[in-house]
């Protein structure tokens, strides 16, 4: 499949800028732009570079260990890949339904992590951008000045932060890259001291999550038209739904998919059948595979996935403010579906509040701290375990073999689904932001800014939050250097 | 099989004060007077004294074996193994000085080098002879230059896996096998970066041989090389051997005695 200015027709007498990489995301990012000689987009394309070594890797190991070993794919969202893993390996030891204390401690640990994602990503990554704007001084436009001009916001991210990590320190033992889920369930209780230190905080972390979304549907509201349409483009959305009613839930459920227009494409889809699902396609210029809803095709059957898709894919979210925030939120649209990029910070802190109101409420379910930790049953050979990752639908597949070792191992990650996406804001922004202009250092962040809107996480672990450099080259058509810039953020 | 051995570290479970006062020799340990009777070593002497000197292929229902050299100690200005020197009356041992902590560093760094220790998946970690050392030598970095070696795991037996990545050739399965279990199941084959670790049955592996989860030989290996199937990461971090408690604290005999 290709897309409009995803190849310029002919390529040669173009200038490349490249913008490596993309600062204040998850990992490694770069975007290439040929320009002609007037100065117009002719090739966009944002390229990722994602670690698979790990399926190789994987494989051969003793399931058991798998969990563990799969949180190393990723230094912002580990639990993600330790609860996915962990799903799929349920199947392996037969262990479903899981005991009630080891589903809520699970579903502790992934709401503690949602908080903390979607902290992180908004008040420290994105609100830089949002509060002083896509080409404001690049001095202040970082956490830094944020904390300057807005004490509290920065002081609250840094809170919601703590306590997200909090729950899953409880849960897993430590802050990052815990054990605590098992094939089975899991391996402790909270003791009564851990739920209260986190009892204690938890009506504040509501009242400030609920802050956050005040604040970015004012930012909505205030950025009127430019927040509707920048970078926007439609797709269609796919999330996992809460099998019985359609709810919003992050720990697991039934894929659901709709239309560009909100109509539902499919639904109710087994997380064990993904893979009659989707199908991943390779390009040659990109590490990082483009999936596809296969009954829609290459060229059609890209879609969004995350909080934008989530939000609104859902039939209701089943905490009473996180829900009233949905219903203004898709009121705002006046009847319509969102697709603007921008549209993603106002449902990420729609969720954020959401896993806020589940972990208060979860606290005072007493089989967090007594019942059956793990169970056992009959042994299968192979598991899918799918969860809502902070970035998006996250799949884990494995196939194990009878000495316990996995023979087969398939990961698609949430930034996968949402390469194509990203591709396409990225164009958009481009065209409308850079075209015949000159390149400066506030236009180039225009199209971090739509990236960044999808909080890729890049898979690598090596990301310096907030510090990366940002290297801008001209190279033009023969491939020769003619002009480098470089931002230390 | 073999009942012909003393367990060193055993040979003097009813040593109270008294006995302690009226032990004619000893020896100083930096610095400390530490008493011993004839024939013990001196690891096995300032062990009953309370005082660790850290080791790996030392264990307490065996022989000494001497290959680890992590019990190494300076005796009258010469290097020596503690677990397999005799303790002698006057004799100046210097254990816990600068130059001998660097010189098991060093050690223990090459130890992390030769294997593929990957720590943050491995289910032993916590309650890891290896790693609880390097704890308490406060290795950061594996400082020297990875071997990588190929070393593919078994898993043949339906309730025990053998991840030979992280041998150390200490032998105690071996030792426990043949003098405990009388089976011989293990044996250390080849010498220098060659050697390793390998299974004494026809097709060379586990399932092969009479090996039973029960055995000394399946529940003794320091490290993370002959696991129980399906148990890694059910202990929860705070409750593994050596999350609360250092190994120099842990490998000392019941302290009352002392
Ligand atoms: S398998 Fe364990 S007990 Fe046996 S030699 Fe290797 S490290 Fe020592
Ligand atoms: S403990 Fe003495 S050489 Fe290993």
């Amino acid at each position: 499949m290709t897309f409009q200015l995803e190849t310029a027709s002919n390529p040669k007498g173009l200038r490349r800028i490249a913008i490596e990489p993309v600062s204040r995301v998850e990992g490694h990012g770069k975007v290439t732009l040929l320009l002609d000689d007037a100065g117009d987009v002719q090739q966009v394309r944002l390229h990722i570079v994602e670690f698979r070594g790990f399926e190789k890797f994987i494989q051969g190991r003793p399931y058991w260990e798998v969990p563990v070993m799969v949180q190393r794919l990723c230094g912002i969202c580990p639990v993600s890949h330790h609860l996915a893993a962990s799903k799929a390996m349920d199947r392996i030891v037969g262990a479903l339904p899981l005991s009630r204390s080891a589903e809520k401690l699970r579903r502790l640990m992934h709401y503690g992590q949602m908080l903390q994602s979607h902290a992180l990503h908004f008040f420290h990554l994105s609100s830089p951008d949002l509060l002083f704007g896509f080409g404001s001084d690049v001095a202040k436009r970082n956490i830094v000045g944020v904390a300057q001009a807005y004490p509290e916001i920065a002081v609250q991210g840094v809170k919601l932060r703590k306590f997200g990590q909090e729950a899953i320190r409880v849960t897993s033992g430590k802050r990052v890259h815990g054990t605590g889920s098992i094939p089975g369930g899991i391996n402790k209780h909270l003791t009564v001291d851990e739920r209260d230190t986190l009892k204690k905080d938890a009506d504040q972390m509501v009242t400030w999550s609920q802050g956050a979304v005040d604040l970015i549907h004012k930012l909505a509201l205030d950025g009127g038209e430019e927040f509707r349409e920048f970078g926007h483009f439609e797709s269609k959305m796919m999330s996992l739904v809460r099998p019985e009613d359609g709810a919003l839930d992050f720990y697991g459920g039934v894929l659901r998919g709709r239309n560009a227009d909100g109509s539902i494409l499919f639904d109710g889809v087994s997380d064990q059948k993904y893979h009659d699902l989707i199908r991943e396609e390779v390009k040659s210029w990109s590490y990082m595979k483009f999936p596809y809803l296969i009954s829609e095709g290459k060229e059609d059957g890209w879609y969004k996935v995350g909080p934008l898709a989530r939000v609104q894919n859902c039939d209701f979210i089943p905490s009473p403010l996180a829900e009233a925030e949905r219903k203004t939120f898709i009121a705002a649209r006046g009847g319509g579906v969102w697709h603007s990029p921008l549209a993603y910070h106002w449902a990420r802190m729609i969720e954020m509040l959401h896993s806020a109101e589940v972990i208060r409420d979860l606290l005072d379910d007493p089989d967090l701290m007594e019942g059956e930790l793990t169970r056992h049953g009959v042994r299968a050979s192979e598991g899918v375990g799918i969860i809502e990752a902070p970035r998006g639908t996250l799949i884990h597949h494995y196939q194990v073999g009878h000495d316990d070792l996995v023979t087969m191992c398939n990961l698609i990650v949430s930034t996968t689904h949402n390469n194509q996406p990203m591709n396409e804001a990225v164009r958009r922004v481009a065209r409308r932001y850079l075209n015949g202009r000159t390149i400066t250092e506030g236009l180039l962040n225009h199209i971090e800014v739509a990236i960044r809107c999808f909080d890729p996480c890049l898979s690598c672990a090596t990301h310096a939050l907030g510090k990366m450099p940002l290297i801008v080259e001209l190279i033009d058509a023969d491939g020769t250097l003619v002009d480098k810039m470089v931002k230390n953020d | 099989m073999s009942q012909s051995f003393t367990p060193i570290g055993q040979e003097m479970p009813g040593l109270d004060q008294w006995d302690v006062r009226h032990m004619s020799q000893s020896f100083t340990l930096d610095g400390a007077e530490v008493p011993f009777t004839p024939g013990q070593s001196i690891l096995e002497a300032a062990r009953n004294a309370g005082i660790y000197i850290p080791h790996l292929c030392w264990h307490p229902d065996f022989p000494a074996h001497g290959s680890c050299k992590l019990c190494v100690v300076k005796v009258n200005g010469r290097h020596v193994s503690s677990c397999a020197t005799p303790a002698a009356a006057g004799i100046e041992v210097k254990s816990n000085s600068p130059e001998i902590r660097e010189e098991r560093k060093v050690l223990l760094q090459m130890l992390f080098v030769e294997g593929n220790h990957f720590c943050p998946s491995c289910e032993k970690s916590g309650g890891c002879e290896l790693q609880a050392q390097a704890y308490d030598h406060e290795i950061m970095t594996p400082h020297y230059t990875l071997f990588y070696p190929d070393r593919p795991v078994d898993a043949s037996h339906p309730d025990l896996l053998l991840d030979f990545n992280r041998c150390i050739f200490c032998e105690l399965c071996v030792r426990a096998s043949r003098d405990v279990d009388g089976k011989s199941v293990f044996a250390l084959s080849e010498r220098g970066i060659h050697k390793h670790l390998v299974v004494s049955s026809e097709s060379g592996r586990l399932a092969d041989t009479d090996i039973d989860p029960s055995d000394k030989a399946a529940n003794i290996c320091p490290v993370g090389v002959i696991l129980h199937k399906r148990q890694g990461f059910t202990v929860p971090y705070g409750q593994r051997a050596y999350d609360e408690t250092p190994i120099s604290e842990q490998g000392l005999p019941n302290k009352e005695t002392v």
